[in-house]
């Protein structure tokens, strides 16, 4: 992990320099390589040109819509994209999200939190984490080229959509997926707003799953915005 | 000292045997300034009565250092009293529930303006007073003059300072007695140079502007007229208590007699004058016979009018009730109300009336000896404004009926009279013309009874005595009978048309009663200014067949219609003149008045005592005349509608100064809250940093780590506090728009205790939601806030290790969420005041730490959604059970291949 850890290389954009500064030996002293940008438009420029494995982007930056540069760096790329909200900004951070931001954490954070966030984001991005045949997580077992689905050994019978749905979350698991993203990958674009499908076959997984929403093992929510699995 | 204790038997002594039973009585000393010397008059005061053998305790004196005041103290039992701690001081204050528990017989409580520590059981000292006296203790108390709420304003421009610990006028007036503490202002200054006045560290700089003598002068003056007003109104109390006959010559009174004679306005203007001139309260009374309630409409509704005047022009109207002598039942009133000076009016009357009954005012001035009386004459041309007048002459049509029912009597009596006339003696034929005369006079009035009385006396005259068939007549016992028979009929003949007209009066109030009480009724109802408008339009345009319309002034000052029964109508520029010259004037103006008499609409002012609020509109249908009826109906109406509108206008005029005044206490308790709760995380933050950082301090692991620990727990709390603070302003702008969806409650909870995991891990959660329970239709960010907020509340009062139960059931429409834990529950009496901002339920240093917005944010938050909060014990009475009620979704499943 350390080893792999060492080669991320992690474009912090955020205006507030005390921010950024203990951002920097955070992530430095994680093994992470630190850029860092203190405008949108500096940010955009960074990405594109020193190309990072991921970008840490703070919402309320002075010059640009955090939403805008999102948008501006997914023009061009598919590197994930973390971004710092605050907890009034709901609106804003899912906008961030829809816009194609990877997921979120919310200032005050805790380091062990945005490490944890950013290792799940980069998990996927590496050549080997692409191609896991099964995830395992705790006493669920995902095989994902047989496309079974095991609890402490027995067979789980899931619904073709139940699957679809445990799997893409199994496949980048510890990232966020919002509503739209599921309700687009697994429904198809009519159908993005269409949150009940979505929320009764997490409720149907839940239950085939024997977990429990008010004290979940597997599926988190995240309240307003998508599922997570643990 | 002089003080204001009169040379007579003490009242108060008297008084003391009507006092309701139980109440302890109030003794005020009151001061011109600080240094006069009233806490020491107080414990002499004291002393002395403690050797009376009183039971004497001195709940609270300030001494300020003075050894003489000290030694007083000293000779007398002192109750010990309560620190409270307040910003870290200890602070000294009464202690009221030792003073109940203690119960003397009198309790000495120094400065009753003064404003208790906040947390107190009341505000003010005063109100802890009050509860001492409904306790049945006696409390002698000290004030200032400048604490009078009512002198506040007086004071300060004497001064220039304003003091902010004041004490309601009605408090003082609730004080048996009130005695005032002189001392010259040289005296004073004399006292202040000497450093005998202790000087109160708020007041400050502004102390050396306020000891000057214009300004203790000033104020000793006003001291004095305050306590010689105060011993007015105990005087008046006891001669009310002892019918002892006034006057006394203190505070004058004026009176204003009035009746139904047209100088009664005049009459009112003229008191009005007199009492203004002298500045004394005035009072228009009027007093009603039996003969009153025969008199004609048009005579009554000049008393009416008058009266109404008097009202408008801030007199106290009475009216009195007596069988026949007025004169004497207006100077009783004039005396038990203390009256010095009367004002009557002088009728013209014609001279052989005279003879028969003396005028009022005549007798007045021969009974009233000990008053002032001032007599208005009735000039020639007395005011008389035409307004609404009545129609002159009963119509000929009446004429008609009047003669042809008399005519008809006449021969009726004669013809039932003829058979009998031989038989019997000629006086007993007149009784049945008597009967005739009387029954006509019943049923057409007086014009009618003597014009029967004259036509019967011809007719009996003509066909029962002799000679008969003549008018001549022969026989002098006949002549005798003649007269007897006429006077006997005039007499029964007014007698009955009296009756009839006291019964046809009656009727007609009766009537106008009940249209009244309807109306009254239909108002008092309303609970808008517009239902109360709208109430009087469709009364006046019902009752009175006619249009009706009220105007009011809009915005910019112009008049505009604020209502109209049936509809708000096109007003012509002659009616808009009108209506603007009656608000304008506050007389009436238009149809059937002097002014714009052309005009389809007759306007009256909408006046209350304060101001002219608008203006009654009304057009008849027909040009039919107003009279007095229809006008005293309008007068009636347009008086209770001002009144109620004042009273909605009063109503918002205090709400304003509620909102006002809560919100000043709201910005205090804000700024207490943020100075303290902000500051205190920090403070242990920046200890722990520093600590850290120091090189030279050597830490074990242990302690390093606990340092670490509690550093971020309270910047963590440090954090929830700015949220709350955030939300708290957010739900003030009404910024919150809940983004509402269909939410499983349980993934809330899940979300909640996974945020919550640190504050919660000493404690036992059970989650007790069926699975199947109902989504909710809220916002999961905002629930998950409050549901946050009320968990974090649970734990931080429950006890380490104990349960704290999360439920969930639905009902018809809703799905209600509670949060119970075994802490030490919240008082019932404080259940609703924990949702308020910045009330904590327990007090003290052994409080958790809290910002006292939590569930004010949660109510906030829950109520945005259409949903409530409630609070109770938990199960078995222990712990605080917290209920969120929240909206259900509506059911939604999608189709089975999107499975």
């Amino acid at each position: 992990m350390t080893e792999s850890a060492q080669s991320l290389r992690v474009l912090v954009v955020e205006d507030e320099a005390p921010i950024r500064r203990f951002l920097g030996i955070i992530l430095g002293s994680a093994g992470m390589a630190v850029e860092e940008a203190s405008r949108g438009r500096d940010g955009i420029e960074r990405a594109a040109t020193s190309a990072p494995d991921v970008v840490v982007l703070d919402l309320g930056l002075p010059d640009m819509d955090g939403k805008a540069v999102v948008a501006a760096i997914r023009e061009w790329s598919q590197v994930p994209i973390l971004v710092l909200s605050v907890r009034d900004g709901e609106g804003e951070k899912i906008a961030a999200l829809d816009a194609g931001a990877d997921d979120y954490v919310t200032k005050p954070f805790a380091a062990g939190e945005l490490l944890a966030r950013l290792r799940a984001l980069t998990r996927s991005r590496r050549p080997t984490a692409a191609e896991t045949p099964a995830v395992t997580i705790g006493a669920l077992a995902i095989d994902l080229a047989r496309r079974t689905v095991t609890l402490d050994g027995a067979e789980v019978k899931l619904t073709r959509k139940e699957y679809d749905v445990l799997a893409l979350l199994a496949r980048h698991h510890g990232r966020l997926f919002t509503h739209r993203q599921l309700l687009t990958t697994i429904w198809g674009p009519a159908h993005v707003e269409d949150t009940h499908y979505l929320r009764i076959a997490v409720g149907h997984i839940r239950d085939k799953l024997g977990d429990d929403a008010a004290d979940p093992r597997f599926v988190l929510t995240e309240p307003g915005v998508g599922y997570r699995l643990k | 000292m002089p003080t204001t204790e009169p040379d007579r038997p003490d009242p108060q002594a008297l008084l003391d045997a009507h006092r309701r039973d139980g109440r302890g009585r109030l003794k005020v000393f009151l001061g011109a300034s600080p240094g006069v010397g009233k806490t020491f008059a107080m414990l002499e005061e004291a002393r002395q009565r403690q050797r009376a053998g009183r039971d004497v305790v001195v709940a609270l004196v300030e001494t300020h250092g003075r050894a003489e005041t000290a030694a007083l103290v000293a000779s007398l039992e002192v109750l010990p009293r309560k620190t409270v701690p307040y910003r870290g001081q200890m602070l000294e204050e009464l202690d009221l529930d030792g003073l109940l528990a203690r119960r003397p017989q009198l309790a000495l409580i120094d400065e009753f303006a003064h404003t208790n520590v906040p947390g107190a059981r009341h505000p003010k000292r005063w109100q802890d007073v009050v509860e001492v006296l409904d306790a049945g203790i006696d409390v002698t108390t000290t004030l200032n003059i400048q604490h009078i709420e009512s002198l506040n304003d007086v004071v300060a421009s004497i001064t220039g300072v304003r003091v902010q610990e004041t004490v309601p006028d009605e408090v003082l007036q609730r004080a048996d007695e009130i005695e005032l503490i002189d001392l010259p202002p040289d005296e004073l200054i004399n006292r202040l140079r000497d450093g005998k006045v202790y000087v109160p560290q708020q007041v400050g700089k502004a102390l050396e502007s306020f000891f000057t003598k214009g300004n203790l002068t000033a104020l000793r003056e006003l001291a004095l007229r305050t306590a010689a007003s105060r011993v007015d109104a105990d005087m008046l109390t006891y001669m009310q208590a002892h019918a002892v006959k006034g006057p006394w010559p203190t505070q004058e009174r004026l009176l204003v007699c009035v009746n139904e004679a047209p100088v009664a306005k005049a009459l009112v203007r003229a008191g009005k004058r007199m009492a203004d001139r002298a500045r004394i309260p005035w009072i228009v009374a009027t007093v009603v016979t039996p003969r009153h309630e025969a008199l004609g409409e048009e005579a009554r509704a000049t008393t009416t009018e008058a009266l109404r005047l008097a009202e408008t022009l801030g007199a106290e109207v009475v009216t009195r009730h007596t069988e026949r002598d007025v004169a004497a039942e207006l100077l009783a009133f004039a005396r038990s109300r203390n009256v010095t000076r009367l004002v009557v009016g002088r009728p013209r009357q014609r001279w052989p009336w005279v003879l028969l009954r003396e005028p009022v005012s005549d007798r007045i001035l021969d009974l009233a000896t000990d008053f002032e009386v001032t007599v208005v004459t009735h000039r020639a041309r007395v005011e008389r404004r035409r307004i609404l007048s009545a129609p002159d002459m009963a119509g000929w049509r009446d004429w008609g009926a009047i003669l042809s029912e008399t005519c008809g009597a006449m021969a009726a009596a004669t013809a039932i009279a003829w058979p009998f006339s031989a038989h019997l003696p000629v006086a007993s034929i007149a009784v049945v013309y008597l009967l005739a005369v009387s029954i006509v006079a019943f049923r057409q009035g007086l014009a009618a009874a003597l014009l029967a009385s004259a036509l019967g006396f011809l007719t009996y005259n003509f066909f029962f005595t002799t000679p008969y068939y003549s008018l001549a007549v022969e026989q002098h016992e006949a002549v005798v009978a003649l007269l007897v028979f006429l006077i006997s009929a005039v007499f029964t003949g007014t007698l009955a048309s009296r009756l009839k007209a006291q019964v046809d009066s009656m009727r007609a109030a009766r009537r106008r009663t009940e249209t009244l009480y309807e109306f009254a009724r239909k108002i008092a109802a309303a609970t808008k200014a517009d239902d109360v408008l709208w109430a009087a339009a469709a009364h006046i345009a019902v009752t009175l067949n006619c249009r009706s319309l009220i105007l009011m002034p809009g915005a910019s000052g112009a008049l505009e219609q604020v209502q109209g029964h049936p509809s708000i109508e096109e007003l012509d520029a002659k009616a808009e003149g009108a209506a603007r010259w009656a608000f304008e004037r506050n007389e009436p103006a238009g149809a059937g008045t002097t002014t714009l008499p052309t005009s389809d609409w007759l306007f009256v002012p909408l006046a209350t005592a304060r101001r002219i609020l608008g203006v009654i509109g009304v057009q008849f249908r027909e040009a039919q005349g107003l009279d007095p009826e229809t006008k005293r109906l309008l007068l009636a109406v347009e008086d209770q509608v001002a009144v109620a509108l004042e009273r909605f206008t009063l109503a918002a005029d205090l709400e304003d100064a509620r909102v006002s005044a809560e919100g000043e206490k709201l910005r205090a308790a804000l700024l207490n809250s943020v100075s303290h709760d902000l500051r205190t995380p920090l403070v242990t933050v920046i200890g722990a940093v520093t600590t850290l950082a120091d090189a030279e301090t050597v830490l074990t692991a242990e302690n390093r780590s606990e340092l670490i620990g509690t550093a971020l727990d309270e910047a963590r709390r440090l954090d929830r506090y700015v949220q709350n603070l955030l939300d708290m302003t957010r739900l003030g702008h009404g910024a919150l728009t809940p983004n509402a969806q269909s939410v499983d409650l349980r993934e809330v909870v899940g979300r909640v205790r996974g945020d919550l995991a640190r504050p919660l891990a000493g404690h036992e959660v059970v989650v007790d939601m069926p699975r199947d329970l109902p989504r909710a239709l809220v916002d999961p960010v905002l629930i998950g806030q409050a549901l946050a907020n009320v968990v974090e509340n649970a734990a931080k009062y429950g006890p380490p290790g104990g349960r704290i139960v999360i439920g969930g059931q639905p009902t018809d429409d809703m799905v209600i969420l509670t949060v119970t834990d075994d802490g030490p529950g919240i008082p019932a009496a404080d259940r609703e005041r924990v949702f308020d901002q910045f009330y904590r339920a327990a007090r003290g240093d052994g409080a958790p730490s809290g910002t006292g917005l939590g569930l004010a944010i949660v109510r906030g938050f829950v109520e945005a959604h259409g949903g409530r909060v409630s609070i109770d014990a938990g199960p078995g009475g222990r712990g605080t059970a917290i209920a969120l009620t929240l909206p259900r979704a509506p059911v939604n499943e999608p189709p089975e291949e999107a499975r």
